[in-house]
């Protein structure tokens, strides 16, 4: 019986073990690099041989031509994340009370919009919208960004957001009017402390969305005080000879945040953005 | 049927009702959104295609076919082998041990951590001169490791793998929660029957995860067509513009000023595209 029983737990190991590898290798060889002094970084080796903070020094110091302008960038990066997440809440969560709880005439058609948006492969949109940008003249400004991270984060929430308010009683919007509420009364004081989960859940959602992109971000900025972090990194690559300890040093900094914001709301995220999956 | 009951008072010809007006005005928002920077663009966008010359032109260009190609291979080698390890590796993931547990909080990190970094970390492990790879690979064996990027084959498999890298987390998320949603007794009674591992499930798993397979595969290929920082920010594309994808070819057009082309590129993929967007959201909206 406990052979058996150490048979089944070595079975579990052995795919244990490599989906562990398979997973950190990427990541401990990000970790290894910005650990390592620009000399010892391109040796080769699988353990640092000198481990130092110098890099991290180095970029918060901003001492490098790549790095000038590090925390300004690294604030473009909050500041249009944080954005990005409060317009697709305010955007989506409106959409979707308006569709599912109120009802509204054409609601249907709505959602159908949504839902072909959200189904346009992101790098196909981006040259149309490129385009438009320069015809509405938001090139090169920051809202440009906000607007098209909104764009693309919105159908995703909508449809989850509905998802999760079809399942709320309508008996509790019938109580609420009988009580003589108003539309308004009835979204604040009853609808969206009933979303709390799902509320999070998108605009965490949408936020990490913001974060995270890179091809519209480097599209639609260009000027060195205005892009994000993440076009920043990629500008390591214009050149051979780049320091990558740094840029690994600096990706790994820009790393952590949403990192750390989805193990925050690991238990929202995947009860919040798997619950739709699964009923299809 | 609620719906009705409540709109009764709102005749045909009467003013708006409160919740009615209320309901148009909180749709605003979106669909200023939608017509401004979906629908402009998206008209705007076939408009810039309408001209015959840019597909001949297309057409004629060499890196136009081989991404064309390069993209069918991604969609069908990578997503299949996605999907597959995914639904494998759900099935281990179900498991209520307390290490299982752990391993599934770390696996999940592609997906929560951004892809330049990473992707340039595996970019810069397979540098063939300093790369930890060929490093380790010399001396292991005194040989010189491949020139990973500079051939185009590997280099687009490498790009696969980064993609399945990034996102098998995502895709076994969810088949694990469809796992979960299969009621335990099913798999009781046959235990009790003595069904081995493979019957359990080919008779009570598959059937019950069918539909939601099919349909994650398919919206992982919509996206996936999508999928611009796997291949760009691994291998630019190169050697020679050999392993482009339509995603990284559009923006490559676009770079070189030949909006038309890219897009009539992104044109010509619609046939395609289309019937599964169709297919989605006849899923979806159910």
């Amino acid at each position: 019986m406990s052979l058996k029983k150490i048979a089944t737990e070595a079975k579990l190991l052995l795919i244990g073990i490599p989906v562990l590898i398979w997973t950190l290798f990427p990541i401990y060889h990000m970790v290894l690099f910005a650990i390592s002094p620009r000399d010892t970084a391109t040796s080769g080796h699988l353990w640092p041989e000198s481990p130092t903070l110098q890099n991290f020094e180095i970029v918060f110091k901003r001492d490098h031509f790549y790095l000038d302008h590090f925390w300004q960038q690294l604030g473009n990066s909050f500041v249009i994340a944080l954005s990005v997440g409060a317009l697709t809440l305010f955007v989506a969560t409106t959409a979707a009370f308006a569709i599912s709880r109120l009802k509204v005439r054409g609601g249907r058609t709505v959602m159908n919009l949504a839902l072909f948006t959200y189904f346009i492969p992101a790098a196909f949109l981006a040259v149309p919208m490129y385009k438009t940008m320069g015809l509405y003249g938001l090139l090169n400004n920051q809202w440009s960004l906000i607007l098209a991270m909104v764009t693309i984060a919105s159908p995703y929430c909508i449809w989850v957001l509905k998802q999760a308010s079809d399942k709320l009683p309508y008996e509790l919007d019938e109580a609420a009017r009988m009580d003589g509420a108003t539309p308004l009364q009835l979204f604040w004081m009853v609808y969206l402390p009933l979303m709390v989960p799902s509320l999070v859940a998108v605009g965490t959602y949408a936020l990490l969305l913001a974060w995270n992109e890179y091809l519209y971000a480097f599209l639609l900025l260009s000027k060195d005080q205005d892009v994000t972090l993440s076009v920043a990194l990629g500008n390591f690559l214009s050149a051979d000879d780049s320091p990558w300890e740094l840029l690994m040093a600096t990706g790994l900094i820009y790393a952590l945040p949403p990192a750390a914001i989805y193990y925050s709301f690991k238990r929202y995220m995947v009860s919040g953005l798997t619950a739709g999956a699964v009923k299809s | 049927m609620n719906a009705q009951t409540l709109n009764l008072p709102t005749k045909p010809n009467a003013p708006l009702s409160m919740w009615q007006w209320w309901g148009r005005a909180m749709v605003v928002p979106y669909l200023l959104i939608f017509v401004i920077f979906v629908l402009y663009p998206v008209g705007y966008g076939l408009w810039l295609a309408r001209h015959p010359q840019s597909y001949v032109e297309l057409m004629n260009d060499p890196i136009f076919f081989r991404s064309a190609l390069n993209t069918l291979v991604f969609l069908v080698v990578a997503i299949n082998i996605k999907m597959l390890v995914a639904l494998g590796l759900s099935g281990f993931f179900v498991n209520t041990r307390w290490w299982v547990k752990w391993v599934a909080a770390i696996f999940i990190l592609p997906w929560a951590v951004p892809s330049i970094p990473t992707i340039l970390s595996v970019r810069f492990m397979l540098n063939p001169e300093w790369g930890i790879i060929n490093s380790a690979i010399f001396r292991w064996t005194g040989l010189d490791g491949p020139n990973w990027l500079n051939d185009p084959t590997l280099a687009l498999s490498l790009s696969m793998l980064m993609h399945v890298w990034k996102s098998l987390p995502f895709w076994t998320l969810i088949l694990v929660a469809g796992r979960l949603a299969i009621p335990a007794e099913q798999y009781e009674a046959a235990s009790v029957d003595g069904a081995t591992t493979w019957q359990k499930f080919t008779f009570i798993t598959w059937p019950s995860m069918r539909s939601l397979y099919l349909t994650s595969t398919i919206l992982s290929m919509i996206w996936t067509l999508g999928d611009f920082n796997s291949v760009y920010l691994l291998t630019g594309g190169g050697p020679a513009d050999m392993t482009h994808v339509l995603a990284t070819l559009g923006i490559r057009y676009l770079r070189l000023d030949q909006v038309d082309l890219a897009m009539a590129s992104i044109v010509v993929a619609l046939p395609f595209v289309l019937p599964l967007v169709y297919f989605m959201m006849k899923r979806l909206s159910k």
